[in-house]
Formats: C-alpha cells, structure tokens, sequence
C-alpha cells in the first residue's frame, strides 16, 4: 500500500480536549500543528464522557500540577467559553458535611483550596446552604462560586474546529500505530498512522510529538520507548434524566469526599442543556473502550436517584452512557496520583500526557499553555497576527432565542422554520450545518453531539428518519454511507428496493 | 410580539392530523363550527397511519379491512370536501390559555412563525415509542437497536432495510407487525421476546404476523444485555420470575445485528402539560370529561394522545365526539360538574374520568391482566349514605388487556350518583 507523507512542526496524537486545546493553543502561532485522532470524530474518548463540571481546585493537594492547571483552566474557562460561543453556567458547589467526622475534612479542603488560589471559598451554615439550594441537608458545607458546569464534548469540538479555523490540520480516522524516534538531533520523528476507513497508512514527519492519547497514553509511551507508565481503566456510569426535571438543581451538591475513593461519589449534576445526569460509578475494568452499563450499577444509579430526587419517577431516566478514567493506580492502590505533563529529557521533543483523569477537562486550556511553553524550547514560537480566537458561534440554540428573532431568522432562512427534532426543537438548518462541519465529520454521533438532535426523550425515534432523509435528498447519501460512530457500526444494511432507491411516498 | 410573527384565528383549532385530529376537524364543522383549523408538523395529512401500509383498518367503522394509509384517505376527503382549513408541515412549539380568555397556539413552518388565537383547541398529537433509554436494558450501545415505529418508517416509508437478524423485544402491536414486514423483506426474524406473561399485542396480530410465519415468541422473558461495539452482534436473554426480574440460570445468547423495541407508546403530552392540563398518571394522557375537555376550559383531548388506542375505529369515534363538543362550547356552551369514574378491582383505567350525568356516554377502560369469563361492572362506589348500586354488569368471555373495552351508559341509569366505579368480577 502506498504511504502518504505529512510534514509538519508539532504532531498532536489525540483529539480529546487536551489534544484539542492544545491544538487550537499552538495555532496561535506560526508553526504548523496537525492532530491525529484514531475516531471518527474528536471527543469520542472520555472527553465526552463525564460531568461536565469546572472544578474549582480544592481537592488537589498544594503544588501539585493538578491544582495548578485546574485552578488556572477554570479561570480561563469564561473567556474561552465567550470566544467559542459556549455556555458556562457559574452554579457553584456545595461539598456538604453529613456528620461531625466530615468537618474537619471539610476544614482542610478549605485551606488546601486557599491554598491553591481557589477564589470565594467559604464554609456555610446549612441555612445559607438552602438558600443555594433547597432541601439539601447536613451539618455545613464548603461553598465554591467558581465550580460550574459547560458541556464537555461542545467544548472539544469548538476548540478543534477554531483551531482548524485558525490553520491547524485535524486528521480523523487515524489511528497511531507507531513511533519512530528522530535518528539524530535536529532531525524528525516519524510517526505512522493507519485509516480507519480504508486500512491506508501514512507518515507523520514532526519535529515535536505531543501524546494527548487519553486512555492509551501508556500505549503511544510505548511506541516512543517510554516504558514508565501504565494505564488502568476505571468505569464511570451514568443515567440521563428527562428535562422535565430542569430546574430542580439550582447548585452542584456533592457529599464530603471520604478517603482514598476512586471518585467524587455518585451525584446529580446539571447539564447546561436542562438535563441532569446521575453518576459516575467507579470501577475498575481490563478493556479501556468497554463502555457497557451495567445492571448492578445501573439499578444502585436508580436507588441512588430516587434518593437524592424523591419526584424522579421511571420514565425521567432516558439514556445511559458511561466515561472511563486513565487512572494510573491499580485497584488495590487507589486513590490518584498526579497529573504526568512532561518534555521527555530522554527521549527530545516528546511531549507527555499521562494520568490525564479528573479534572482534565477543566484544566485542558492550562496543560495547553504548559504544553506550549515546552514546545517553545524545541521550536520558536512567533506569535500570528491573524489568529482569531473566536468561533462567531451563537451559544444558544435556535428554540432558546426569542420568538422575534427566530421568525427575522426564518424569514431569511426558511429552514429555521423547519423542525427536525421534536423533542429538543431542533431545526433543519442546524443539522444540516452540523453534518458541513469544518472538520468534516460524518457520523451520526457527530450530529448529536453539535446539534443536540437524538438527544431528548425520544432518543431518536422521531428525527432518525428525517435525518436520514436529509442525508438522502440533499446530501446524496446511500444506506452505507450511514454510521452511527465508527466504521464498525453501519446503521442501515441497504435498500428495501433497489430498484427504487429513493422516496417511495 | 413583531410583524414576523403571522397571526391567525380560529374556532376550533385542531393539533395534529393523524385520524384523531382529522375525525374531530370533520365532526366540529358537521357541528356548525364554520371556523376548523387543523396544525399538523408531517408534510402529509394521516399521521401514524401512512407508514401502516398492512392492512386492518376499518373493519368496524367501513365495515371492510382497509390498509393504514386508505383509512386515513377516507378521513382526508371528507376532511376537503368541507374545505376545512389546514396548516401542513407546521409544527406546534406552544400552547398556552391567551390573558384575553381563550387559548394561544404558537406554530412554526418554512413560512415562519404563526400565532393563533383560538376558542378551543383539541389535542390529537397521537403518542411517541418508549426508547431504550425508559427501558435501561444494560450493556453496550451499537448501531443496530431500533424502536419498531422508526423501523417501520424507515422500511415503509424511507426505502431503507434496517437490518437482517432480528430479534424484537416487547409483544406490542407494532413489534408484532413489524416482525412480518421484516419477513417479507428477506430478513430472518429470530424471536420475540416479552417480559410479560401474555402478549401485549392483539391476539389477530399474534397468529397473522408471528404465528404464520412460525416466529417464535417467548412470554416471560426479557432481554438482559446488549452486545457489540459497533454494529449489535447478539443479545442476552433470561426468563423472569414472578417479580419480573432476570432467572441468571435461564440466560442465554441469541446473535442478532438487529433490536428492535415495542415496548410501549407514550402520549406525546409536553404541549398539554406547557398548557396546564392534568394528566393522568396511568394513561399518560390528559383527565378529560364526558365531552372529551381537560381540566384547561376549552382544552380538549381524543385519540393516542389521550390514551393509547389499539383500534383506529375507536379513534375516530371518540375524536368525532370530541370535535362536536369543541365546537359547542367554542359557540358558548358551558362546562358541566362532574361525577367521577374511577377504576376498581381489575380495571388499570377508565376514561374519561368525569362523567356529567347529563347524557348518555361511553366508559373505555383496560383491565390489568388476561381473564376469561368474567363480567365487567358498572357501579357506584357505595358509602355510608349511599347503598352500592350496580348500573350495569356486561359479560364477557374473554378479557385482555391489549384490547380496550367500551361500555356503553344510559344517562337514566345513573342519574343521581355520587361515583362510578368500574370492576371486573
Ligand atoms: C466518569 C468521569 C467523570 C469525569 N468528570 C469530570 C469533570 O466533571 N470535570 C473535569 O474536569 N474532568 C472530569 N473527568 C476527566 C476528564 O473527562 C478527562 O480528564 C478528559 O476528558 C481527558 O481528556 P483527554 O483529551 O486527555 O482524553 P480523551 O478524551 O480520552 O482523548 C484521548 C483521545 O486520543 C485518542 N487516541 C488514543 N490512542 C490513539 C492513537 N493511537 N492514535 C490516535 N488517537 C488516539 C482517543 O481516541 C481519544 O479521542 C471525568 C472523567 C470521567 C471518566
Ligand atoms: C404500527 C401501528 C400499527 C397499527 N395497526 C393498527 C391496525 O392494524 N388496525 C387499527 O385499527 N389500528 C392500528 N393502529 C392504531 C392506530 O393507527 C392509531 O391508534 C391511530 O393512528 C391514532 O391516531 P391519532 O390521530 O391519535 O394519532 P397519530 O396517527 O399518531 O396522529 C397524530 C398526528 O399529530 C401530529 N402532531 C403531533 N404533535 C404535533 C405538533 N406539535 N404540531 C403539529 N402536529 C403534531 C403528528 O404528526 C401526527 O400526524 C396501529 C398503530 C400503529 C402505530
């Protein structure tokens, strides 16, 4: 098979938010920047797949790199979300103490937070505690104003899409098979890829390598010849609630952390969209892709939901999905330890992420800042003058805007008027710029995860035909051509009638 | 709101034009009501009937088995002939009582946004399928795992062959018609599986789409997990005990590349509820009257958004009743005090949940589990003051909850109660 080759400066191998973020960071200048991303789409890997909170910082231990990116990338998460067009809602936490064997906890996760530059960080009295946020109990709790909630997987696709707005190439369906190291200094690493699509490779030829793998960041270590590192993978599961119960949380409420815990505990966080979600799990798995739910969890996610909502009735739970972390602890250990965010001494112009677990997403905008300035000691870093770190995205979708300005809106454009999704009112003109997205995405996921269609009650079961029938009509799309996530997973298997092949209305 | 915003009004304003919207649109202008606007999102008058291309329809109310898209048809002429008007492709986002008195409809189309003001408003939305999702079947999440309605849609409407093993999870009508079409479509349909002990599905479908083709079908038995990454590879399945959860020794694997879910309808009520209509919590649907009005004055309700109806005949006439009591009270009739039905011994529902004692009417109801020789039984509740009286006691040989029941009432007979119940004995 021939092999393709792609010269570039800096070669990103995976397009989590941290692969994205640094991305979109290092097309701030004049390098050329390629990420490869094994999925279809980016995000497709934890990043995707957890609460979706901004931590505020104070769980991490003082000088650690995990209190210093997370208490910096929550900072900068306002400014980023305005450039990107994305929601941030500034909810807040309440870590509550249930007992007396909980305070001092709580007391020392206050000074560890001061400790970190965490801003506003106060202990309350359960009356201020249900001003925040009625019917929660205990005996106090330690209130954080900078915890808040964005939505994690249109946070990675936004900072990918402005970073191949601003130059950066993104490769989709590569997955990195293997790592050459340059022979001499000054030369290239070469690293070889293989499609997804078509079993095609090609060469990656990069002066810097930054592995950003997730949960394989332990294999791409490998490659390289790193040897140091292992990755166990700990399942989190999750349940999905109906938006009839938007509304009921007004801040995050999460129990005081007991020790060692794998987690932060089974709790219910909104989403910026008006759902809520209950979870995660954590459990400890051997396939680092098994993204299965489980029976026992699910039925403990149920007990554990209808306890800390007593309205929640069977038919709000609507999905299940479930998020794995790259823990570097076996089981028998647990706990975490520290974020690995290093420039290779031994192995030159390899930048390594290893470990990258909560709170990785929100301190994606901070490792990219750390992984640019090690770049910047193998390559000069000049700064463009055309960047633009805005996506002009409106945050909002169209059924959130007032009725005034959707119908200016339809009137230029007919199909805003068309809806598509009936659950979540989504319109024809939002999945069709979902499926032209920049990146060129094509699955079924990657609608969902931009346009919210198959997101609601239904699930699907309304709006999956009239996508397909958009696909079809303006798009030109065979039953084949369908895939719900990767090439492994082909929604349709043909025509009823060949003959026909189109509408047979 | 700005002049983007067309305005428009009407009478009677009709949601939804499946059979239900489409009898109540005719029966509210057969009324008098010279003002009937009908608001229905699908290009096309008919709703779920046009992806029902078997046939079955209309043997009661044609007297012949018609397919789904010929009943609808019948309905979409008599629906021109009057010239009714429609909106099509025009979905309804919001339904809220108007500060003027009156109801205010919120629309939108290619053409824009439509505001209409409207004396009453009848809800025929029909229902939407219970996803996987309602249902938490454990496992992994491939491509592959359809629910039978949007299967059906795909293949009848659509041209697309869904898949080429299947196994269908739940005994609901669709499943069961669904099982057929996949048949005559070339695909192998392993099993049908239902948790339940007897078939939720209408025992006509059972033998003409499952037992003519010699599908299996297994009573007590779910499906406990869902395999494949990619594309579904097979599911586990296990009998159930009595308390409905998984016997672990019965599990066993069954490959498949296709799921497909019948496990329910569900009201599509978000427009009801946006409205403040009570809903019941056993149908699902609106409370309503003997004149089909919710608990909103001017808000009525008929067909699958009401309650999930087995026959389409039903559907329409309980939606043309509907639509002449629309238009009664849109021309001023007053809302009457109720007495209350309520389900007893046997019966997971009756409907509608007031009656007003000032006509005769008709009671549907379900009851909760198979029986045969029994007698369904009209009564009053009873009291201290008040000696339980029986109102009327229908026999039945057969009884099952797939089928709705209908007993008919004298306004004679139970004038003066204070209740009804309804039971089986
Ligand atoms: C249950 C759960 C809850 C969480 N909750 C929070 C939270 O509330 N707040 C918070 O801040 N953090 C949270 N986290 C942590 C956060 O989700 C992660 O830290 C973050 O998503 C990690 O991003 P990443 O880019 O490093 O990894 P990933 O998102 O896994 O990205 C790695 C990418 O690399 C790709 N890849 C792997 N190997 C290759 C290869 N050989 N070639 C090409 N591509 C490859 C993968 O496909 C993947 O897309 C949570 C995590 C979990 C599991
Ligand atoms: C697969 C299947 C098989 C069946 N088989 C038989 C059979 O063999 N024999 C038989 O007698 N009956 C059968 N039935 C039952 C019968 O078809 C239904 O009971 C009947 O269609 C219900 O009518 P409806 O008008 O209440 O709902 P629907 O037919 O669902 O119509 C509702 C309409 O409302 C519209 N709508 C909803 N929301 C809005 C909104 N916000 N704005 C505008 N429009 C809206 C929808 O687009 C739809 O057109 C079957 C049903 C199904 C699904």
């Amino acid at each position: 098979m021939p092999v393709n080759d792609t010269y570039t400066d800096v070669l990103i191998i995976g397009g989590g938010v941290v692969g994205c973020a640094i991305a979109r960071e290092l097309s701030r200048y004049r390098v050329r920047v390629a990420l490869v991303e094994k999925e279809l789409d980016v995000g497709f890997g934890t990043s995707s797949r957890n609460s979706g909170v901004m931590h505020a910082g104070f769980n991490y231990k003082p000088g650690s790199l995990r209190a210093k990116v997370d208490v910096r990338g929550n900072a900068l998460m306002d400014d980023l979300c305005r450039d990107l067009g994305l929601k941030i809602k500034r909810i807040g936490k309440l870590t509550v103490a249930l007992d007396e064997a909980d305070v001092p906890t709580l007391n020392r996760l206050k000074e560890q937070g001061d400790a970190n530059g965490v801003p506003g960080l106060e202990i309350i009295p359960p009356q201020t505690m249900q001003k925040l946020q009625k019917g929660v109990e205990g005996l106090m709790a330690l209130h954080s104003p900078s915890s808040a909630i964005i939505s994690p997987y249109a946070l990675t696709i936004a900072l990918a899409e402005n970073a191949a707005a601003n130059g950066a190439t993104i490769r989709l369906g590569r997955e990195v098979t293997e790592i050459r190291r340059p022979a001499a200094p000054g030369e290239s690493f070469e690293v070889t890829t293989v499609s997804a699509e078509d079993g095609r490779k090609e060469t990656f030829r990069a002066k810097v390598v930054v592995n950003s793998a997730g949960l394989f960041s332990d294999a791409v270590c490998r490659m390289a010849g790193i040897t140091d590192y292992r990755i166990y993978p700990c399942r989190g599961e999750y349940y999905v609630l109906d938006k009839r119960l938007d509304g009921s949380l007004s801040t995050l409420v999460y129990q005081a952390p007991k020790p060692n815990a794998p987690g932060l505990g089974i709790h219910l966080t909104p989403t910026v969209d008006g759902n809520i979600i209950i979870g995660p799990s954590a459990e400890y798995i051997d396939g680092r892709e098994d993204h299965a739910c489980t029976a026992d969890v699910m039925a403990a996610l149920r007990k554990e939901g209808h306890d800390l909502l007593p309205s929640l009735r069977m038919s709000d739970f609507i999905r299940n999905f479930a998020g794995i972390r790259a823990k570097q602890t076996p089981p028998e250990v647990g706990g975490n330890l520290d974020f690995v965010i290093e420039d290779r001494k031994d192995v030159p112009g390899f930048v390594n992420l290893v470990g990258i677990e909560s709170p990785g997403l929100t301190s994606a905008p901070a490792i990219a800042e750390m992984v640019r300035d090690m770049v910047a000691a193998h390559i000069p870093l000049a700064e463009r003058d055309d960047f633009n770190p805005r996506s002009g995205r409106s945050p909002f979708f169209f059924s959130e805007l007032p009725p005034d300005v959707r119908a200016d809106m339809i009137a230029e454009n007919p199909n805003y008027g068309e809806i598509i999704c009936r659950c979540e009112q989504i319109t024809k003109q939002e999945i069709i710029d979902a499926i032209k997205n920049p990146l060129g995405a094509k699955t079924l996921i990657s609608i969902k995860y931009r346009a919210r269609a198959t997101m609601g009650r239904c699930q699907g079961g309304f709006c999956l035909p009239r996508i397909t029938r958009i696909l079809r009509d303006e798009f030109g799309w065979k039953p084949e051509n369908f895939l719900l996530r990767s090439v492994r997973s082909p929604l349709y298997a043909g025509h009823v009638r060949e003959d026909k092949g189109g509408d047979v209305r | 709101m700005t002049l983007a915003i067309r305005r428009l009004k009407a009478c009677v304003a009709v949601i939804g034009g499946g059979p239900a919207g489409l009898a109540a649109a005719v029966a509210a202008r057969n009324a008098g009501c010279g003002d009937v606007l009908l608001i229905e999102r699908d290009r096309i008058l008919g709703g779920i009937l046009n992806q029902c291309i078997h046939d079955g329809f209309g043997l009661h109310t044609f007297g012949e088995a018609l397919s789904g898209p010929e009943y609808a048809g019948r309905y979409i002429s008599m629906f021109r002939e009057r010239n009714i008007r429609s909106l099509e492709d025009t979905i309804v986002l919001s339904l809220a009582p108007a500060s003027e008195g009156g109801l205010e409809i919120l629309a939108s189309s290619r053409a824009g946004l439509v505001a209409i003001d409207a004396n009453a408003v009848i809800l025929a939305m029909g229902c939407r399928e219970r996803p996987r999702g309602a249902i938490s079947i454990p496992g992994d999440r491939p491509s592959g795992v359809y629910t039978a309605g949007a299967a059906q849609n795909l293949v009848n409407l659509e041209n697309i062959q869904i898949g080429k093993r299947v196994c269908i999870l739940g005994s609901g009508d669709i499943g069961l018609i669904m099982a057929r079409r996949m048949t005559l479509e070339g695909a192998s349909v392993e099993s049908v599986f239902e948790i339940l002990p007897y078939s939720s599905g209408l025992p006509r479908n059972i033998q003409q789409c499952l037992n003519d083709y010699n599908i299996p079908l297994f009573l007590s038995t779910t499906v406990t997990k869902i395999h494949g990454r990619g594309r579904l590879e097979g599911v586990s399945v296990a009998q159930v005990g009595a308390d409905r959860s998984p016997v672990p020794e019965t599990e066993r694997y069954v490959p498949c590349d296709t799921l497909l879910l019948s496990v329910g309808l569900i009201p599509e009520n978000e427009l009801s509820r946006m409205c403040g209509v009570e809903i019941d919590p056993v149908t699902s649907g609106a409370v309503v009257d003997d004149t089909f009005m919710t608990s909103v004055p001017g808000v009525f309700a008929c067909g699958n958004v009401l309650h999930v109806h087995d026959l389409v005949d039903w559907v329409s006439v309980e939606a043309a009743q509907a639509g002449a009591f629309a238009a009664a009270y849109a021309a001023g009739s007053a809302p009457e005090a109720g007495i209350p039905v309520k389900p007893g011994d046997g019966v997971r529902y009756t409907l509608p949940q007031r009656v007003s004692g000032a006509r005769d009417c008709t009671i549907s109801l379900r009851v909760g589990a198979p029986w045969r020789d029994r007698s369904i039984v009209v009564r009053t509740p009873g009291s201290a003051s008040e000696e339980r009286r029986i109102i009327k006691r229908t026999k039945m040989v057969r009884l099952h909850p797939a089928e709705m029941i209908r007993v008919d009432l004298k306004a004679a007979d139970f004038a003066g109660a204070s209740g009804l119940e309804v039971c089986v004995e």
